[in-house]
């Protein structure tokens, strides 16, 4: 399906071209967040709006809050001890950190993919897949086959694994374990998918892969992308976020803030004049 | 910006005297690296030799007994010194009941306590209970057996054993006469002794499972329970099974607590509440007084029957262990259709 679909004339600043992100409408509408591991904070007063089906790039150096500010969107600071978040998210207009909020069902419909990839090493291929499907309770057997399908499909993955569907999913190399989890959080159909530098651990092939997967999926897909790869986020995301001590300072179109950044520092981080 | 030039008389720099003298010479390094070497060597063999020495020992002295009573020793019920018979399968026959019992009171509810504490207690209760659970494990086997033989044994002569002869006596186990000190109450004490280690071995394992794991379940929408059941359970399985080896390795030889509240009979009863005997027990009680040459020799055997039975069990139990690997997994999706359809 997706491997059809994907068209790799389009570029990022076609999408994203004389859209003010802000004014689209949104995924996420993040209004001041902020976030503390005991007495540090990590986010000071976050305040973002991530569009609907594009991939929103989240740059900054090491340690700048990326990866806290994606932690918050699915609430899965609650289980860091001492970790506090203040402010106020919605997806698509519900507060997710309302008390009535269930971070379970949260997270059914915001997934994500990590830094390295995780794949429960005891299950199959097809089990890492469908887990979620079967955490959320789906018995289906048609059901089940169908998804196991199109997520590895969406996932760009299903024509090397059809065959040994019942492998276990460590075998397989770095960037089909990447992608095996990216499918694996497709298979639930969540409405966001948040990915913390995904490509991070991989070998230049296995990262362009997934890129394109990323390109591919951000039509259909409202994609947070934190990575600290600057050309990642050009080649990916339509408009992008640069964070700075956890700070927001900059969010546009990728094309704008990559060639004509409003704020000194941005233009000082993309030029590597940088402390 | 990036100023800096090769200094172009760079590879014809001499190399100061002293730095020679650094580079050329052997170093205090190299010599200590050398006899650490030795030293580990050595004492690796030394652990080797010692085995081999105490299976040496132990033979030399059962030979006799090995030579007279062959393999009757092992399969005689009939233990009397008195009058010259060694038959050791009620010791056998009390040391591995008395242990699968333990092994299997305290083995799930030592995964339990552990899984509770690294799964659903909150973090800062861990490190208090875990260095409670270590403290226990450091009680001598004698304070157990003290404690067993004045409050435990009176205990389950006048109330638990009572109660379990009125609702379960149908079944042989929980038969004849009721005296406290019996096979099930040395099974109990030694329960309560492996209960710690094991504990302590299941919540280090659980700590050890990784956090990305733990991470991918919980992105997918997970509970604390199915967090467990998809991560953290299969992830340390065999580690876990290990761990309750260790337990049964320590229960098979635990001595001094089971000798005092296990009765000391040589006799084989199907009832738990009957006493028994174990191997251990049996030559804590009689080395002293064994006067006799055929006496030693058959205590001699009985070491060495007790060794041999702790290394067969242990390596059973790995073998079990590679032979089940997906014990705890998840029951894997039927997908005779797929592979049809597809």
């Amino acid at each position: 399906m997706s491997e059809s679909a994907s068209d790799p004339k389009r570029t990022v600043s076609s999408s994203a071209e004389g859209a003010d992100p802000q004014r689209r409408s949104s995924a996420f509408q993040i209004e001041d967040l902020h976030v503390w591991f005991g007495n540090r904070a990590a986010l000071h007063g976050i305040s973002l709006n991530i569009p609907v089906h594009q991939v929103t790039g989240i740059i900054g150096p090491s340690g700048c809050g990326k990866s806290t500010f994606l932690r918050a969107l699915n609430r899965m600071h609650e289980f860091i001890p001492g970790a506090r978040v203040q402010g106020r998210i919605r997806l698509f207009g519900e507060d997710i950190y309302e008390a009535s909020g269930d971070p379970i069902l949260l997270r059914r419909r915001v997934g994500m993919v990590f830094q390295k990839s995780n794949p429960f090493p005891t299950m199959s291929i097809q089990e890492n897949v469908l887990i979620g499907l079967r955490l959320a309770g789906t018995r289906n057997r048609d059901l089940l086959e169908e998804r196991l399908e199109e997520a590895l499909r969406m996932a760009a993955l299903w024509s090397e694994v059809k065959d040994r569907l019942h492998a276990p999913g460590i075998e397989l190399s770095g960037g089909q374990q990447q992608r095996l989890c990216i499918a694996r959080a497709l298979a639930v159909r969540p409405e966001v998918l948040l990915m913390d530098e995904p490509c991070s651990a991989l070998d230049p092939i296995a990262t362009a892969q997934i890129e394109s997967l990323i390109r591919d999926l951000g039509q259909r897909y409202s994609i947070v992308l934190a990575t600290h790869n600057l050309q990642e986020a050009g080649r990916t995301a339509d408009c992008t976020a640069f964070f700075l001590e956890g700070r927001l300072i900059e969010f546009g179109s990728t094309k704008k803030l990559f060639t004509n950044p409003s704020q000194k520092q941005t233009e000082d981080y993309l030029t590597g004049r940088f402390t | 910006m990036n100023d800096f030039q090769p200094d172009p008389s760079w590879e014809a720099l001499p190399l100061a005297a002293e730095t020679r003298s650094l580079t050329h010479s052997v170093g205090i390094g190299r010599i200590l690296d050398q006899g650490f070497g030795f030293l580990a060597v050595g004492a690796g063999i030394s652990v080797l030799a010692l085995a081999a020495l105490l299976g040496w020992e132990l033979y030399q002295g059962a030979e006799e007994a090995i030579r007279r009573y062959g393999m009757g020793f092992l399969v005689s019920s009939h233990w009397d010194p008195v009058a010259g018979r060694f038959g050791a399968l009620p010791f056998l026959y009390g040391t591995f009941v008395s242990s699968a019992i333990a092994l299997l009171l305290a083995f799930p509810l030592s995964v339990a306590t552990a899984l509770s504490l690294t799964e659903f207690a909150p973090v800062r209760l861990r490190r208090p209970v875990l260095a409670l659970v270590d403290l226990m494990a450091a009680v001598p086997s004698v304070v157990w057996g003290l404690w067993a033989m004045f409050e435990m044994v009176p205990w389950l002569r006048q109330t638990a054993f009572p109660f379990l002869q009125r609702f379960f006596g149908w079944l042989p186990f929980f038969q004849g006469s009721i005296y406290g000190v019996s096979l099930l109450a040395g099974a109990l004490v030694i329960a309560m002794m492996i209960t710690p280690i094991v504990t302590s071995l299941a919540i280090e394992i659980l700590q050890s499972v990784p956090l990305t794991l733990r991470e991918a379940a919980w992105a997918l929408g997970a509970t604390r329970w199915e967090v467990m059941r998809v991560a953290v359970l299969p992830y340390v399985r065999s580690s876990l099974v290990g761990a309750g080896v260790l337990g049964l390795g320590r229960a098979l030889g635990e001595t001094m607590a089971v000798t005092m509240v296990i009765g000391n009979r040589p006799e084989i009863f199907l009832s738990l509440f009957a006493p028994g005997y174990t191997l251990a027990s049996v030559l804590v009680n009689e080395f002293a007084e064994a006067t006799s040459e055929e006496h030693l020799s058959a205590l001699f055997e009985i070491g060495l029957t007790l060794v041999a039975v702790t290394f067969v069990v242990n390596s059973l139990a790995r073998l079990l262990i590679r032979s089940v690997p997906f014990f705890f997994a998840p029951r894997p999706l039927r997908t005779e259709s797929m592979e049809t359809s597809g």
